[in-house]
């Protein structure tokens, strides 16, 4: 099965960490998703820029709405995310608790709907 | 609803159409039976792969329905849990082509093909994966107050509805509480597996809980006139035992099953002949069940070899400490105390801290006990427990604080729902002088 590891964290904190600790930040998240295609669960993975840049776009009565700004102003926002494959969701969560996203921010795991 | 003339019929045993014919009564009868035996059995078999409770539970009624019409007519088959299980695969295979469409239906489809190939030729060769299916029934990613309801729907086989009433629920809330929760151990793929030595603790902890939700809503219903609701005391041993069957020698589960046949072994005196509440020191030991109460203790030793102790090991203990006294006249107060030291430690629970303080008040009298209560008397939970009530109440009788002692007594009254104990304690407040 497919699972969206979603990575939900206070983006203000990780701005306002060091330059040595963002980059060890980096460095273990580099670590995880080496770790994520050893074992071939890696699937696809992004990390987001920051709800500064967020648009949010609808379509009502026919008219387009483009307001600036994240959909819901949240004191965690989503900062990236993982795509992976696992057999099970015992699995997936054991991917998740792993990943560093889980230390500094909570971790959102959700099935993919598969057609 | 599901289960019109098919396994709900069955499971409840029905004796009212044995007089009808003899077959069918057989039939009937075989159908309960194998229910009783099996039903959890089947259903973890038929969804362990696919993970789809609500359609092995659909695929097995339809299977008790067609057995129900076969047997009669061509005769009880030497396997009826082959037979069912055959029959329900091919069940499951309908539903799946009905139901769905697109690549998951034919993953779905492929494997429930691939299981058809492999005949089960007799009830021991059917795998009992009722303990996983029990883990994923109690998996944290399912709803804690949902957890004891699916577990009596999918491994004992009771209805939504039954479930409802002895969990004091709308039957269409619970139904739908049912339905979701199994939808998510399928869509989010929740596994039916038994977890890891690692992790085995904390998700054991977690069927247990569930195991004695369902016994304690049972247990709840004292003077048994509750049909739906003295079953569950009855489910929740017979899951206790399936546990400690499946999953030998863990200290926790032989504890918990310690402290279900404890107090299981001492319905009949719990009420007396009018259906008026006895409390225990008052019961007549005559009517506990011996037999039970040395099965409970012989779990207790064989838990205690483990040299782990938990919460339920505690609770049985202490069941065997009260039992003890009551039956040899020798107080062990201070044995009490101490295991009540131990389980508050554990559990941090109110509900401890007031047996805690009613064991202290025996052995160094009702002042100090009402001490003990009022170090508690913070915890916002106790205004609304009429146990802490009641014990306060008779904590200050005792000392003679009479007036404050009535007035404990009626916030106890009001705080109960048990008819037969409400009457109790307004004996009790009545028994004060004015």
């Amino acid at each position: 099965m497919k699972y969206l590891l979603m990575i939900y964290a206070d983006e203000k904190a990780f701005q306002t960490r060091s330059p040595e600790e963002q980059q060890r930040g980096y460095q273990a998240y580099m670590a995880y998703t080496e770790a994520l295609k050893k074992a071939g669960a890696y699937v696809a993975a992004e990390r987001l820029q920051p709800t500064a840049t967020a648009t949010t776009v609808r379509v009502a009565d026919g008219k387009t709405q483009v307001l600036n700004g994240p959909y819901t102003e949240t004191k965690e926002q989503l900062g990236g995310f993982f795509m992976i494959e696992a057999p099970d969701l015992d699995a997936a969560l054991a991917w998740a608790a792993r990943c560093p996203g889980a230390q500094h921010g909570i971790m959102e795991v959700r099935p993919v709907w598969t057609m | 609803m599901r289960y019109d003339v098919g396994a709900r019929i069955v499971l409840l045993g029905e004796t009212r159409f044995l007089n009808i014919c003899g077959d069918v009564a057989r039939a009937r009868e075989t159908a309960a039976a194998v229910a009783r035996r099996s039903y959890g059995k089947l259903i973890a078999f038929l969804a362990a792969r696919t993970r789809d409770v609500a359609a092995a539970e659909d695929a097995l009624g339809e299977a008790f329905a067609a057995a129900l019409a076969d047997w009669p007519v061509n005769g009880c088959p030497a396997s009826p849990e082959a037979w069912l299980l055959t029959v329900a695969r091919r069940k499951m295979i309908d539903g799946a082509r009905r139901r769905r469409s697109g690549e998951a239906a034919a993953d779905q489809l492929l494997i429930l093909m691939d299981e058809l190939e492999q005949p089960a030729s007799d009830a021991t060769a059917i795998p009992d994966n009722r303990l996983a299916l029990m883990f994923a029934c109690a998996h944290p990613a399912i709803d804690a107050g949902i957890r004891a309801p699916l577990i009596l729907q999918a491994v004992v086989g009771l209805d939504a509805a039954t479930i409802a009433s002895a969990f004091l629920m709308a039957p269409a809330a619970m139904r739908q509480r049912l339905v979701r929760a199994k939808r998510k151990i399928r869509d989010a793929g929740i596994p039916f597996r038994i977890p890891e030595r690692a992790e085995l603790g904390a998700r054991l902890d977690a069927v247990l809980e569930s195991i004695y939700a369902v016994f304690a809503e049972g247990w709840a219903d004292a003077a048994g006139t509750d049909v739906a609701r003295r079953d569950l005391a009855e489910e929740g041993i017979f899951l206790g035992r399936l546990v400690t069957e499946l999953l030998p020698g863990e200290p926790e589960a032989l504890g918990l099953l310690a402290l279900m046949l404890h107090a299981e072994a001492r319905r009949r005196a719990r009420r007396d002949a009018y259906g008026r509440y006895v409390p225990f020191a008052g019961q007549d030991t005559s009517l506990w069940d011996r037999a039970m109460i040395e099965q409970a203790e012989s779990l207790l030793y064989e838990a205690s070899r483990a040299g782990t102790i938990g919460r339920y090991q505690l609770e049985a203990a202490l069941q065997s400490a009260h039992v003890h006294r009551r039956l040899t006249n020798a107080s062990n107060w201070p044995h009490v105390v101490q295991l009540y030291d131990a389980l508050l430690e554990l559990s941090k629970s109110p509900v401890v801290a007031i047996n805690r303080a009613l064991a202290i008040g025996e052995m160094r009298g009702p002042a100090s006990a009402l001490v003990e209560l009022d170090a508690i008397a913070a915890d916002p939970r106790l205004l609304e427990y009429q146990p802490y009530w009641a014990a306060r109440a008779e904590l200050l009788a005792r000392t003679g604080a009479h007036a404050e002692a009535r007035a404990a007594y009626e916030v106890a009254i009001g705080l109960e729902r048990d008819e037969a104990v409400r009457r109790f304690l307004q004996e009790r407040a009545a028994t004060l002088p004015t």
